[in-house]
């Protein structure tokens, strides 16, 4: 999701305005985004939670049962009210990087895939180290969250945009990909280990899509995804420098919405030797 | 003030870990609040093969003492487990036994935490239970080797406040000599400031901290809660009365005709 408003309740306010810059360039280089704002929603008990998310995020407009059943029209009736932000946007992430990985080929960009100590490299010349929680061995404190995800396909099940369903205990936001198929994320969990989703993980995620549209109970798991989000202390990311080897990372659970910017201001670093707003001198 | 388990801590505060925006919005609210006491939830996936060390590794960072729990555990075999995972991540005798009882308000199973409790005690641990305010409940914890226990303000993560004010008061009086903490459903500080009021000798939360906007901000009002509503406590409040008594005498007053 490019969803910086959304993220502003309980993200830093730079992840919002870095984030602001996401939508417009992934647009400009890839044909894997959609602009369709995304939608905040909560079951009629949890209302409560809904105007908390109001009160610590900008760039919505209230809506009411019809206004929801207008946007998507799956959704009707099941829910009184919610959030909509308009300015916010979707994409498919494995198409984008595809997408971008072709054009850079084109531009004459070599690929080169390999296993090097990103020290060896930083000796022959300038070297960015963009390798997220495996760079632990030089960024000692980072840390891994896990996050765990589901695709699912459910035909009879239409979204135009990410809907986020809030909940005390079991946050959810679903994405469309398309084709009837759905993006379910995403746990946080302190940990480490990116080796196996957990059966309670599934439950939740399953049950929270069930309650978003019963419809939901008849989809087909496609896939099941575990990693670990790279993260800094205070979640925010950092761009670190040592003589040619460049870090850029800690984007925690904002890798597609922060890594334009974090990418503009790695450039501008090495061609312009602007100091970023994320630096960090201290060693890692 | 009141030990636990021969640990005297510098404040009446216990500040949960979870949920908190980062962990460097959590070690401030520590660093604010002076919280003594942090608690800490234990999932079994995250401890088999200690992939919760980063977290707890900045936990341990807090200077403070640490007391993992046993959150999300819905039978005796589950807490046992769990505490005992804890006892070797964190190197404690402490554990917060958590029993879940019901699914919707995280109600105790009491009968579970007695027997996890007396299991646990023979163990070695020292067991910080979490129950509800019922006294026959108590006295079970403490016979079964609990020398503090922890009743519930009101359901977990609902930030109610003091749901059962005669049973809370009750409970205090028939155990005097007992470290009690009201743990969960504390949502603001004037909640802490009348858990205190009543004689208890620590406050334990964590939603309403850690979901706050500012939560080394809330962090700290509930510290100064805490402290005002103990304060109070030993100052000998007056009693309450029907009738109106002026605190300055009419007689002799001039007045009108």
């Amino acid at each position: 999701m490019l969803a910086p408003y959304c993220e502003g309740t309980s993200a830093d306010q730079l992840v919002v305005r870095l984030g602001l810059e996401a939508a417009d360039w992934w647009a400009a280089h890839t044909q894997a985004t959609c602009q369709r704002g995304s939608l905040v929603l909560s079951p009629t008990r949890d209302r409560a939670e809904l105007a908390q998310f109001a009160g610590r995020t900008e760039g919505y407009v209230k809506v009411d049962g019809p206004q929801i059943a207008a946007l998507e029209p799956d959704l009707a009736d099941r829910f009184a009210s919610g959030l909509y932000f308009e300015a916010e946007a979707h994409l498919a992430p494995r198409a984008a990087l595809a997408q971008l990985r072709a054009g850079l080929v084109r531009d004459g960009t070599h690929f080169v895939q390999d296993e090097a100590n990103p020290d060896d490299y930083a000796r022959r010349g300038i070297t960015v180290d963009c390798r997220g929680f495996q760079a632990r061995d030089t960024q000692r404190d980072l840390r891994g969250v896990k996050g765990e995800m589901l695709v699912l396909s459910c035909p009879e099940v239409t979204l135009n945009r990410p809907v986020r369903m809030l909940h005390p205990r079991v946050p959810l936001y679903i994405v469309p990909r398309g084709d009837g198929v759905f993006m379910l994320g995403a746990t946080m969990i302190e940990s480490s280990s990116a080796a196996h989703i957990s059966v309670r993980s599934v439950l939740e995620l399953l049950s929270a899509a069930y309650a978003l549209n019963p419809a939901f109970g008849e989809a087909e798991v496609l896939e099941v995804g575990v990693d670990c989000r790279p993260a800094y202390p205070d979640n925010l990311p950092r761009i670190r420098r040592d003589g040619n080897l460049i870090s850029s990372n800690g984007l925690f659970r904002h890798g597609f919405l922060l890594a334009p910017a974090m990418a503009r201001m790695v450039a501008d670093l090495i061609y312009e030797n602007i100091i970023p707003e994320v630096m960090d001198e201290t060693p890692g | 003030m009141r030990d636990f388990y021969g640990s005297t801590l510098n404040t009446m505060f216990m500040l949960g870990t979870a949920q908190y925006p980062s962990p460097h919005v959590l070690a401030d609210a520590f660093r604010r609040s002076a919280a003594s006491v942090a608690t800490v939830s234990l999932r079994r996936e995250s401890g088999r093969d200690r992939a919760g060390q980063d977290f707890w590794n900045l936990i341990r960072d807090l200077g403070v003492h640490v007391l993992p729990n046993t959150a999300g555990c819905h039978t005796v075999k589950e807490a046992v487990t769990t505490a005992h995972m804890a006892r070797e991540v964190f190197d404690t005798k402490w554990i917060k036994l958590e029993v879940i009882g019901e699914e919707d308000t995280l109600q105790p199973d009491v009968f579970g935490l007695v027997e996890a409790a007396r299991i646990l005690t023979e163990d070695g641990f020292q067991v910080f239970p979490y129950t509800t305010e019922d006294l026959v409940v108590a006295g079970k914890l403490l016979d079964a080797g609990c020398e503090v226990l922890m009743p519930w303000g009101a359901p977990i993560g609902s930030g109610l406040g003091l749901n059962n004010l005669f049973g809370l008061r009750t409970l205090r009086a028939h155990f005097p000599d007992t470290a009690l903490v009201i743990d969960a459903g504390l949502g603001l500080p004037s909640h802490a400031a009348q858990a205190m009021e009543l004689g208890f000798d620590a406050v334990l939360l964590n939603t309403a901290v850690a979901k706050a906007g500012d939560p080394a901000a809330m962090a700290l009002a509930f510290a100064t809660a805490i402290q005002a509503g103990h304060l109070a406590a030993t100052a000998g409040p007056m009693c309450p009365r029907d009738m109106a008594t002026p605190s300055t005498p009419v007689i002799g007053k001039a007045f009108l005709k």
